[in-house]
């Protein structure tokens, strides 16, 4: 009897010991690329990189085009995609969520949620490229909006089925319109919940890479015009990391740690929301 | 019944529905005749989503098409992809996804259980929120930065201390020896899956952890009042709670794995044909879509690159719901 109680306390040790490597591994591992991050891309970030644009090889210059560029185009995706998801997400937790139709919505938004977005560039490439025979800012940014919109939707009918009836119930009972009810009560109501989806959403998009490239292809030049192609930090990163040329490297690396910290820093805020509505 | 009614009369709060009595009729609330408007809004951004699905696909197949009619059954059955020739065949392509995904799985699966179980069952309160919190944090960090990560700091590690021993101590004419073959670069299928075995990590334990918190408590105390040790809780009463559940989230991380792009177009080594060794260098579906879709050189090309794109969709797209069945039927 001994000696198979001695057994299972041992098997149950290492199983413990086990769970615990596997976190250490994972928290290391999470630790080793962000300190390589830094390594690497610290020594490229200096004033030239905020304030030049991409440099042919060989040549000083910087990720201002191409920040730039994601940023109109991250703007204009997440703009659509905040006033489809939200509408989209108030639908399902306001009006025909329990419907049947409802039901195949939500479960082919949550399939959509990680369908794979070279999939999305494909689709918009057919979409708008081809069709107008240019790659163009506009087309990146309808490919990241397909990405954000279930992010943001998915989090709105989270946030208003949270919502309590009685706030609801109070507004119907004033003679107050659904929508207004809606837009004056609940949405106001949810506002920190909504904000943490867009933030999500624009996380998620900021760092995207594969549906920028048959897209907004690419630009080696500073461009605002949104009806030709266009940089952005993730394109460019790609160009320039997969080049032979040292000081090209060096500016991918810039860049990853950029994308980097803005969306870990967008992540650790999304916490800080979530956390303070918590304890209000 | 008449009498009934009359009595009723008075008591009516909607004077509506008494005919001719307009007098008593409330105005119309201000902003009313919107509602149906905002309804039809809402309704209207809802179907966007299930059109832009069906757009995909729609999209995928009509692209897809003329490779798949050119080619045939021998799309899915060609390992050739020869753009020169104008010959294209998806098999090593979908090997490659195949084989890179079951393989990120199978790495990634025990020690997402091992970090969900550890900070559900056994880590101190305090410490489990941020370690949670930290792990999560993994899973926000772009695909191109795990590429990068990948390239150029560990394939060199991983060519320098896993693929040259290994090669170094093989057998020459042993099964080892084929099966380490490959250039000592660190671009190749095993290292691309362990890059994204650390990409899907992440998501897995959030879920597996969100699984476990809803074993009720009553069911771990009930197991440890038998005397059982935490392993023999876990294995044998909590693991088969949360069965079904765990299934989906097997799933959803091979969804995860399957249509990654970035990472595994740096790492994988980017080549053709069926791959006859883990370190050898290899193609998935999405990395070969990304690598040369804007340089494809005709027609035929393109549209064999689309019907790969939708061959990744019909895998992926069965995989991701058949997690999301899964994981919805366990209830939360």
């Amino acid at each position: 009897m001994l000696g198979r109680d001695f057994l299972r306390n041992l098997v149950n040790r290492l199983f413990i010991t086990a769970c615990l490597l596997a976190t250490v591994a994972a928290i290391t591992a999470l630790v080793f690329i962000l300190w390589s991050l830094v390594v690497q891309g610290i020594g490229g970030i200096d004033l030239d990189v905020f304030t030049k644009d991409t440099p042919p090889p060989g040549s000083e210059g910087g990720l201002l085009n191409a920040m730039v560029g994601s940023l109109m185009m991250c703007a204009m995706a997440m703009a659509i995609a905040i006033i489809v998801g939200i509408l989209a997400g108030t639908w399902l937790a306001e009006y025909g969520g329990h419907t049947r139709y409802g039901a195949v919505v939500r479960f082919l938004n949550d399939v959509l949620l990680s369908a794979p977005s070279i999939l999305v560039g494909l689709f918009v490439y057919e979409l708008l490229v081809r069709p107008f025979e240019g790659f163009s800012g506009y087309a990146g940014a309808v490919a990241l909006a397909f990405l954000a919109t279930p992010i943001v939707t998915r989090t709105t009918e989270d946030i208003l089925n949270l919502q309590s009836h009685a706030l609801r119930e109070a507004g119907i009972a004033l003679g107050t319109p659904k929508w207004l009810v809606t837009r004056k009560i609940i949405w106001r109501a949810a506002g920190a919940g909504l904000l943490t989806g867009g933030l999500l959403g624009f996380a998620r998009i900021s760092g995207e890479t594969a549906p920028l490239l048959f897209t907004a292809l690419n630009n080696q030049f500073f461009s605002a015009d949104m009806t030709k192609p266009m940089a952005s930090l993730p394109a460019v990163i790609f160009q320039f990391a997969l080049s032979a040329y040292d000081d090209w490297r060096r500016l991918a690396w810039a860049g990853a740690l950029i994308i980097a910290v803005v969306v870990l820093s967008i992540n650790i805020i999304v916490r800080f929301i979530a956390r303070e509505k918590k304890h209000a | 019944m008449n009498a009934f009614n009359s009595g009723d009369e008075g008591f009516t709060p909607s004077p509506r529905s008494s005919a001719g009595d307009t007098a008593s009729l409330r105005p119309p609330v201000r902003g009313a005749w919107f509602d149906p408007i905002f309804e039809y809004l809402c309704l209207s951004a809802a179907t966007l989503l299930l059109a832009s699905l069906g757009g995909l696909v729609i999209s995928l197949a009509i692209g897809g098409w003329p490779a798949l009619s050119h080619f045939g059954w021998s799309f899915f059955t060609s390992t050739t992809w020869n753009p020169v020739t104008d010959v294209y065949g998806a098999a090593g392509a979908i090997a490659g996804t195949l084989i890179t995904s079951f393989v990120a799985l199978a790495l990634a699966l025990p020690v997402a259980i091992g970090i969900a179980v550890y900070l559900v069952e056994f880590c101190p309160r305090a410490i489990a929120r941020p370690i949670a919190i930290a792990v999560e944090l993994l899973a926000g960090i772009p695909s191109i930065v795990y590429g990068m990560w990948g390239l150029f700091i560990f394939a060199p590690l991983f060519a320098e201390y896993v693929q040259m021993p290994l090669m170094m101590n093989a057998a020459p004419g042993s099964l080892a020896e084929k099966l380490f073959a490959g250039i000592p670069n660190g671009a190749n299928i095993l290292s691309a899956s362990i890059i994204l075995s650390i990409m899907i990590l992440p998501y897995m334990a959030a879920v597996l952890r969100e699984l476990l918190m809803t074993v009720p408590p009553q069911v771990r105390e009930a197991a440890y009042g038998l005397g059982c040790t935490p392993f023999e809780v876990v294995t044998s009463v909590i693991v088969p709670y949360i069965k079904r559940g765990m299934i989906g989230v097997v799933m959803l991380g091979l969804g995860r794995a399957l249509g990654e792009t970035m990472a595994v177009t740096f790492v994988i080594g980017n080549a053709h044909g069926f791959p006859d060794s883990i370190f050898a260098s290899g193609a998935t579906l999405a990395s070969t879509i990304a690598n040369e879709f804007t340089e494809a050189t005709g027609d035929l090309h393109t549209s064999a690159l689309i019907a790969l794109g939708l061959v990744l969709f019909i895998i992926t797209f069965t995989v991701l719901a058949l997690a999301r069945l899964l994981l919805s039927s366990q209830k939360y």
